[in-house]
C-alpha cells in the first residue's frame, strides 16, 4: 500500500522486510525483555543467593486460583491469534468477536490479580514482608517455618514482579480496547490490520512473561 | 512492503508548511525542531552541571571559605556562603547526574540522532514522529524533578550519581529522603524518554533509508548513532528496573538492597553497572561517529577502513555488555571472576585502537583543512587516547585496587567524557550549526573557544591523575582534613583556578552561538563541501526535508576522487561518466 502522500516516490532501500510499526514493536519488546530480565535476575539472586530458606509458594499463595488465571491469559493469546487470522481474512464479525473476548480475558486476569492481592494483603503479605499479628505470621513466622527476613524478600520480589506484569497487562487491555473500538468502526477492513498485528505481538509477549513468572514464582 | 517508506503525516511535502505556530515550534513532530529543542535543553543542563562543578572546585581549592556570590544560597546549603558537607555531596551527585543523563546523553543522541539520521539517510522524518516529540517532552519533567531535589527538605540526592545502596535507599546515611525519591523518579522518566528515542532511531535507520543507501553506504555517524540506540535500548531498561526497586525500597518498604532486611547491596552494583558500562559507550560512540565524519571531511580523504570502523563500533558495543564487573574489583568478587572481567575489558582496546588508527590513517597525507570542527575533532582524538590509556590502568585489577575511588578515576572519566564526548559535541555543533540555523558561526571566536578550552581543560584534568595517585579520594569534601593530602593542596588550588578559567573559556562559545543565531552570515547549501545528503537541501532544511526522495549512488566519504573537478562527490550524484566507461 503506497502512501497517498508521495505517490511518485521510488521504493525505499530495502529494510528487513517488516513494516515500520511492527519493527517498532519488536524493538520495544527487546527493551521490555531487558526490563523483565532485571526483575527476574533480581529474584534469582535474592532467592538463591540468600542465606535464608525461601518460603514454599503454596504456603502463601493460592496456586489453583492463579493457575486458573494463567489458563485465562493463555486462552486470551489464542483468541488474539484468532482475531488476527480473522483480520487477515477480512472477517469483520470474527475480528470483533475475538477482540472482545481477548479484552474480556485480559480484564479478567487483572481482576483476579487484584482479588489475589487484596486477599494476600488481608492475610498479611506486604511488599515489606509479613505483617506482625496477621494470619500468615501466625501460620508461618511464629511457628518458625519462615524467618521474617525471608518473608520480606519474598514480599518484595513477589509484588514487584507480578505487579509490573499486571501493569503491563492493564496497559495491554487499554490499548486493546482502543483497537476493538476501531474494529467496531470498521477501521481494519480491506487488508489494513497493522494495529491488530502490533497489539497482538505485545499481547503474546506479556503472556509469555507471565508463563515464566508463574513458573518461577508460584510453582518452584 | 513500501508502506514503511514514508510516515503517514499529511503535509510532509518538503516546502509546504502550514502548521500552526505551536505545532511548529513547541509541540513539533519535526525531527529537526526536536533536535534543536534537545540542543537548547542539553546546553542549559550542561551550563547547570558546569556551575555545580565550579562550586565543587571552589570547595576543593579553598575549603571552608565562602564561595563568591554564595551568600544567595539558603542556609541549608551554604550558611554565609560556606558549602555544607551535605550540600557538597548533593552537588557531586547532581553534577554527575546532570552531566551524564541530562547534558551529554541528550546532546549526543537527542540532538544529533534526531537532527542527522533522517537527513543523512534521505528520509522525510523519523519513523514515529509523535513518539519522538514525547521523547523530548518527557525530558522536561525529568530534568525539573531532578532539579527540584535541591528545594525539598533534606536537599537533593547525595549518594553519588551511582546511587550505591544502602547509601541511597536509607535516609540514615545521607539524611536525604525526598531528594533521593525525586532523583529515582526523574531517572525513570528519563529512561522512558531514552526508550522512545531509541525505538525511533532504530526503526528509522532500518526502514526509512533512501533508495541506494545501503548499510555500507551509511555515514559512520549514522552507524554510531544506530548502534548507540541499540545499546540504550538494551541497557537503560536494566537501570529502570534497578531504580524502580531502589524507589520501592524507599516508598514501599521492600528489601531489595537493604542488608538489614536480607537484601543485597551488591545486587545494586551489578544491575547499575550492567547498565553503566554500556552507558559509557552510549556517551562515546556517537562522539566517535561525529568525529569520523568531520575528520574525513577535514582531511579531504575517504575515511580509512570504513568496514573496520563499522565492525569496531559493533565490537565495542558487544564487549560493552561483558565488562561491567571492572567497576567492582574492590567489591570482594572472586579473583577469578575479576580476571575474566579484566581480560574482557582489555579486549575493548582492540576495536578502540582500530578506530584511532583509522582516524590517523584518514588524516595521514590528507589535505587537512583546520576548520573549527576539525580542530575539535583532533582535540577529541588526542584527549580520547589519553582517556583510553588511563582506562587500561583501571582495567588491570591490581592497579585498580590502588587507584579505585581516587581522583585518578575522576581524571579518567573527564578525559573521556569531556575530552572525548564534549569536544566531539562541540565539533558537531560547529559543523552542523549552519545547517540547523541557516547561519554560519564566527570562525575566529570558534578558534579562540577551542584553543582556550583545550589548554584549560588539560590544566584542569591532567593534574587530577597526580592527585589520585597521591591518594586523594573521590567525592572528598575537605582535602585539608588529612595530613597526607596537605602537601598536594597547591595542586588542588591549581586545578580549581584552571577549572574557573575553563568555564570562562566557554564564554566565546556562548557569545558566538547566540550572535551567529541572529547575526551570523547566511550559510550556503554546503559550507564544508561534504558528501552527505543533508548538504543537498537548503540550510535550514524545509519541513519534510527532501522535495524528492534522493537516490544514493555511493558512500559518504568520496573526497578527492581522482579525475573529479571538485574534491568531493555527493552521495546523490549519479556515477561519473569515466566509471561507466569500464
Amino acid at each position: 500500500m503506497a502512501p497517498a502522500v508521495q505517490p511518485a516516490a521510488p521504493p525505499a532501500e530495502e529494510g528487513i522486510g517488516v513494516y515500520t510499526q511492527k519493527l517498532g514493536m519488536w524493538v520495544f519488546l527487546a527493551s521490555e525483555v531487558m526490563f523483565f530480565t532485571a526483575l527476574i535476575g533480581t529474584y534469582i539472586i535474592l532467592r538463591w543467593g540468600s542465606a535464608e530458606s525461601w518460603p514454599v509458594p503454596q504456603d502463601i499463595l493460592n496456586i489453583p486460583l492463579t493457575a486458573f488465571n494463567t489458563f485465562v491469559l493463555i486462552c486470551s493469546s489464542v483468541s488474539m491469534v484468532k482475531a488476527y487470522a480473522a483480520a487477515t481474512h477480512d472477517d469483520q464479525k470474527g475480528l470483533r468477536l475475538w477482540l472482545v473476548l481477548t479484552v474480556l480475558a485480559g480484564a479478567t486476569f487483572v481482576g483476579v490479580q487484584v482479588l489475589e492481592y487484596r486477599h494476600l494483603i488481608h492475610e498479611g503479605l506486604l511488599p515489606s514482608g509479613i505483617r506482625d499479628g496477621s494470619p500468615l505470621a501466625a501460620r508461618l513466622v511464629d511457628s518458625g517455618k519462615l524467618t521474617a527476613t525471608a518473608a520480606g524478600l519474598f514480599g518484595s520480589a513477589f509484588f514487584t514482579m507480578t505487579g509490573f506484569h499486571g501493569f503491563h497487562v492493564t496497559c495491554g487491555v487499554i490499548c486493546m480496547t482502543f483497537v476493538t473500538i476501531k474494529a467496531f468502526r470498521g477501521g481494519y477492513s480491506g487488508g489494513r490490520f497493522h494495529g491488530v498485528e502490533v497489539i497482538g505481538l505485545y499481547w503474546h509477549f506479556v503472556d509469555l512473561v507471565w508463563i515464566i513468572l508463574f513458573t518461577i514464582v508460584y510453582l518452584i | 512492503m513500501t508502506a514503511a517508506a514514508a510516515p503517514h503525516d499529511a503535509g510532509l511535502h518538503a516546502g509546504h508548511d502550514d502548521r500552526p505556530w505551536l505545532r511548529r515550534y513547541v509541540f513539533s513532530t519535526d525531527h529537526k525542531t526536536i533536535g534543536i529543542q534537545f540542543l537548547f535543553l542539553s546546553l542549559t543542563f550542561l551550563l547547570l552541571g558546569g556551575l555545580m562543578a565550579m562550586v565543587i572546585r571552589w570547595q576543593l581549592g579553598f575549603p571552608g571559605t565562602p564561595v563568591p556570590g554564595g551568600s544567595i544560597l539558603p542556609d541549608a546549603m551554604a550558611p554565609g556562603g560556606v558549602i555544607r558537607p551535605s550540600f557538597y555531596n548533593a552537588l557531586v551527585t547532581m553534577h554527575g547526574t546532570f552531566m551524564i543523563f541530562f547534558a551529554v546523553m541528550p546532546l549526543l543522541t537527542g540532538v544529533f540522532a534526531n537532527y542527522l539520521i533522517p537527513l543523512k539517510i534521505g528520509a522525510p522524518d523519523m519513523a514515529f514522529p509523535r513518539l519522538n516529540m514525547w521523547s523530548f517532552w518527557l525530558m522536561i519533567p525529568a530534568g525539573t524533578l531532578a532539579l527540584a531535589g535541591f528545594f525539598v527538605e533534606g536537599g537533593s540526592a547525595a549518594s553519588g550519581w551511582t546511587a550505591y545502596a544502602p547509601l541511597s535507599n536509607s535516609p540514615l546515611y545521607t539524611g536525604v529522603s525526598a531528594g533521593q525519591i525525586l532523583w529515582c523518579v526523574a531517572i525513570i522518566i528519563f529512561g522512558a524518554s531514552s526508550l522512545l528515542g531509541s525505538v525511533n532511531y532504530i526503526a528509522t535507520v532500518v526502514n526509512l533509508r533512501a533508495p541506494g543507501m545501503t548499510w555500507m553506504r551509511l555515514p559512520l555517524s549514522v552507524w554510531a548513532l544506530f548502534i548507540t540506540a541499540i545499546l540504550a535500548l538494551l541497557a537503560v531498561p536494566i537501570l529502570a528496573g534497578a531504580i524502580i526497586m531502589l524507589l520501592f525500597d524507599q516508598v514501599l518498604g521492600t528489601h531489595f538492597y537493604l542488608p538489614t532486611g536480607g537484601g543485597q547491596p551488591l545486587l545494586w552494583q551489578h544491575l547499575f553497572w550492567f547498565f553503566g558500562h554500556p552507558e559509557v559507550y552510549i556517551l562515546i560512540l556517537p562522539a566517535m561517529g561525529i568525529v569520523s565524519d568531520v575528520i574525513a571531511n577535514g582531511s579531504r580523504k575517504p575515511i580509512f577502513g570504513y568496514t573496520s570502523m563499522v565492525f569496531a563500533i559493533g565490537g565495542i558495543a558487544g564487549l560493552g555488555f561483558m565488562v561491567w564487573g571492572h567497576h567492582m574489583f574492590v567489591s570482594g568478587m572472586n579473583p577469578t571472576l575479576g580476571t575474566s572481567f579484566m581480560a574482557s575489558t582489555m579486549l575493548i582496546a582492540v576495536p578502540t585502537s582500530i578506530k584511532v588508527f583509522n582516524w590517523l590513517g584518514t588524516m595521514w597525507r590528507g589535505n587537512i583543512h583546520f576548520h573549527v570542527p576539525m580542530l575539535n575533532a583532533i582535540g577529541f582524538l588526542s584527549m580520547f587516547v589519553i582517556g583510553g590509556l588511563s582506562g587500561i590502568f583501571m582495567a588491570a585489577t591490581p592497579v585498580d585496587m590502588y587507584i579505585h575511588d581516587t581522583y585518578f578515576i575522576v581524571a579518567h572519566i573527564h578525559y573521556v567524557l569531556f575530552g572525548g564526548s564534549l569536544f566531539a559535541a562541540f565539533a558537531g555543533i560547529y559543523y552542523w550549526f549552519p545547517k540547523m540555523f541557516g547561519r554560519e558561526m564566527h570562525d575566529g571566536l570558534g578558534r579562540w573557544h577551542f584553543g582556550l578550552t583545550f589548554v584549560f581543560y588539560n590544566l584542569t584534568f591532567f593534574p587530577m591523575h597526580l592527585l589520585g595517585l597521591g591518594g586523594h579520594m573521590r567525592r572528598l569534601y575537605d582535602p585539608t582534613q588529612y595530613p597526607f593530602l596537605a602537601p598536594m593542596q597547591p595542586i588542588n588550588v591549581f586545578v580549581s583556578v584552571s577549572a574557573f578559567l575553563l568555564m570562562a573559556a566557554q564564554l566565546p562559545f556562548v557569545w558566538n552561538f547566540f550572535w551567529s543565531l541572529f547575526r551570523g552570515p547566511k550559510a550556503p547549501l554546503n559550507p564544508w563541501r561534504d558528501n552527505s545528503l543533508e548538504w543537498t537541501v537548503p540550510s535550514p532544511p524545509p519541513h519534510g526535508n527532501f522535495v524528492e526522495t534522493p537516490t544514493v549512488y555511493r558512500g559518504p566519504y568520496e573526497y578527492s576522487v581522482p579525475g573529479e573537478p571538485e574534491d568531493f562527490l555527493p552521495q546523490d550524484r549519479p556515477a561519473p561518466a569515466r566509471q561507466e566507461a569500464h
